[in-house]
C-alpha cells in the first residue's frame, strides 16, 4: 500500500470541463501523481462507489467535487466523499453556484423532461419516459431521481473551500495544487476553511485592460449587433458586460478578446446576489430620468434574468423562478 | 388564492428626508393604516441594493414597497432617479422569475404627505390581499440568508 495522501475528483451534473481543465496543467498532473494516491476519479479511473464506500471515514486528504446537486445519486455521493475527505472544495461554478445545469430551475421538472423527451430533436414516437424503477426479468433497476431544484454543493454538505470558474483557469489550478503539495511538505499552511481559492481578491474590471471613462447608457445591444470600440469599456458602449459583479480570476479573458463577461466566476467578494448586484450596476448607469425612456433603454435587454443569473441561479437569494418552485412543491 | 384571513406581509423601504417623515407624519397626525407594511428606514432610496429586496421575496415577503423623494427633491440631488431604474429593472427581472409585477411597489412621497402615504399603503395592501401569499420558498428547505465568505489569495 502506498503512503501517499489519497486524492478524488467527483463529477456530479456538470459538463466535464473541469475535469479537461485539470488535465490542462500539463506535466503539472505527474506532481499530483508523484505526491498523491488517486483512489476515486470517474472520468480517468475505473473505480465503483463501493470501493469509497469501503473506505475510512476522513482517508481522503484532498475532494475535487465538481457539478451541482440535480438528483439523488449526486447527493448520495456529495454527502460520501464528505464523510471520506478531509478537505472537500467545490469545484468550478456548478458546484460553487449551479452554473449552466442551474439555469433549469428556471423551469418546472415537467417542462425540462418534456422538451428532452418528446419536442422535434428527439425521435420518441410512443413518449416514453424514464422511470425511477422498473421491473426487469433479472429485477428492478433504479435510475437516480430528479430533484426539483438543482442545488450548490454547500446547500448539502459543508464545504471546505471554494474554487469558482467555468471552468476554474488551469495556471490557477496548478497554483493550488502546488500549494497543497508545500501544504504536505510544511512548507506553507492551508488557508482558513470557507476560503475562495485560486481566486483574486477584486472583481473581472480590476484586469480589464479596456478604458473606463464616464457609464451613462442611452441603449443596450447585442454583441453580433455592434461594432465594439476595442479600447472601451463593453459596458459604456451598451453591451451588458457583467465584470463589475464577477470574481476575479480568469485574468479578463473574455473582455481582452473583444467578448463581454457573462460571469463564470461567480459572485464577487462581497456580492450576496449576483444577479441583484447587477441590476444595481446596470440600472445606476441608465442615462436617462424619465420612466417611459427607462423603459425604452431596458427592452435593450432582452433577457435580464438570464443576463444576471446565467452562472448563478441556483446558488441565489430566490434559488429558482417562482414558476418552478410552486409546480414542483410537494 | 383568494383567502379572507391572509395578512400580506409587505417590506416598506423608505428614505430618511422624505417618504419616511411622511409615515412619520401620519403617525403624529394619528391616521390610521393598514399594519402590514413593516418600515425599514434608509438614509436615501439610492442606497436601496436590489439584494435587500430579493432577500425580503426570499425570506417570506409577500410584497415589497419602495418609497423616496419626488423626482427634483432628493436629499442628495438624483439619488431617487437610481431607485426609479432599479425598480424598473427589478421588476422586469422578478416578473420573468414569475412573480406578479404588482408586488413591487414605487411610491413618491413628500415630508408633508402623510395622508398620501397612508392611503397609498392601504391601498397597496388590499392589491396584495387579492394577489394572495407570495410564497417564494423551496419545497422542505429553511430560507437562509447566505454570510459573506471570506477570501484569500492563493493566485493571481
Amino acid at each position: 500500500m502506498s503512503a501517499k495522501p489519497k486524492f478524488a475528483m467527483y463529477w456530479a451534473a456538470s459538463c466535464g470541463g473541469c475535469e479537461i481543465a485539470v488535465l490542462n496543467i500539463h506535466e503539472k498532473i505527474l506532481d499530483v501523481d508523484a505526491n498523491f494516491e488517486v483512489v476515486f476519479w470517474p472520468v480517468a479511473m475505473d473505480a465503483k462507489y463501493k470501493d469509497v464506500e469501503a473506505m475510512e471515514d476522513g482517508s481522503i486528504l484532498l475532494t475535487l467535487f465538481n457539478g451541482g446537486i440535480r438528483n439523488d445519486e449526486n447527493e448520495h455521493i456529495a454527502k460520501l466523499l464528505r464523510q471520506k475527505s478531509k478537505i472537500l472544495v467545490a469545484f468550478g461554478s456548478c458546484a460553487n453556484e449551479g452554473c449552466i445545469p442551474g439555469l433549469a430551475n428556471f423551469s418546472p421538472i415537467k417542462e425540462i423532461v418534456d422538451t428532452a423527451f418528446s419536442t422535434i430533436t428527439t425521435v420518441n414516437p410512443n413518449n416514453i419516459r424514464p422511470q425511477a424503477n422498473y421491473d426487469m426479468p433479472e429485477g428492478q433497476i433504479h435510475i437516480p431521481t430528479l430533484y426539483p431544484l438543482l442545488k450548490t454543493l454547500d446547500q448539502v454538505v459543508d464545504v471546505d473551500y471554494y474554487m469558482p470558474g467555468c471552468p476554474p483557469e488551469s495556471h490557477q489550478i496548478a497554483a493550488v495544487i502546488d500549494l497543497i503539495i508545500q501544504v504536505l511538505q510544511g512548507k506553507a499552511e492551508l488557508p482558513p476553511k470557507g476560503a475562495f481559492i485560486g481566486v483574486g481578491a477584486s472583481t473581472v474590471c480590476d484586469d480589464c485592460k479596456r478604458t473606463r471613462d464616464v457609464k451613462k447608457i442611452t441603449e443596450f445591444g447585442r454583441i453580433q449587433l455592434h461594432h465594439a470600440d476595442p479600447a472601451l469599456c463593453l459596458l459604456e458602449q451598451g453591451i451588458p458586460c457583467n465584470g463589475p459583479a464577477t470574481r476575479q480570476g480568469c485574468g479578463a479573458l473574455c473582455p481582452t478578446a473583444g467578448a463581454q463577461c457573462i460571469g463564470c466566476y461567480g459572485p464577487a467578494e462581497g456580492v450576496v446576489d449576483y444577479g441583484a448586484r447587477l441590476v444595481a450596476a446596470y440600472a445606476s448607469v441608465i442615462d436617462s430620468k424619465d420612466p417611459a425612456e427607462i423603459d425604452r433603454i431596458l427592452d435593450g435587454l432582452v433577457d435580464p434574468a438570464g443576463q444576471f443569473y446565467r452562472f448563478s441561479l441556483a446558488g441565489s437569494l430566490l434559488r429558482g423562478s417562482l414558476t418552478a418552485i410552486r409546480s414542483n412543491g410537494n | 388564492m383568494l383567502n379572507g384571513n391572509f395578512e400580506p406581509v409587505i417590506i416598506g423601504f423608505t428614505c430618511n428626508w422624505c417618504s419616511y417623515r411622511a409615515a412619520d407624519m401620519a403617525g403624529t397626525a394619528r391616521m390610521k393604516y393598514a399594519p402590514n407594511v413593516r418600515l425599514i428606514r434608509l438614509m436615501c432610496s439610492g442606497r436601496l441594493d436590489p439584494t435587500f429586496i430579493f432577500k425580503a421575496f426570499a425570506g417570506g415577503a409577500d410584497a415589497v414597497l419602495i418609497s423616496g423623494c419626488h423626482p427634483g427633491d432628493c436629499h442628495y440631488i438624483e439619488q431617487n432617479y437610481k431607485a426609479l431604474r432599479r425598480f424598473h429593472l427589478m421588476k422586469r427581472v422578478l416578473t420573468q422569475m414569475g412573480m406578479e409585477p404588482g408586488r413591487l411597489k414605487l411610491l413618491w412621497a413628500s415630508a408633508a404627505e402623510g395622508a398620501i402615504f397612508a392611503s397609498e399603503i392601504n391601498k397597496f395592501v388590499e392589491e396584495v390581499r387579492q394577489l394572495g401569499p407570495l410564497n417564494w420558498r423551496v419545497p422542505g428547505e429553511a430560507v437562509s440568508i447566505p454570510t459573506q465568505k471570506t477570501q484569500v489569495e492563493v493566485a493571481a
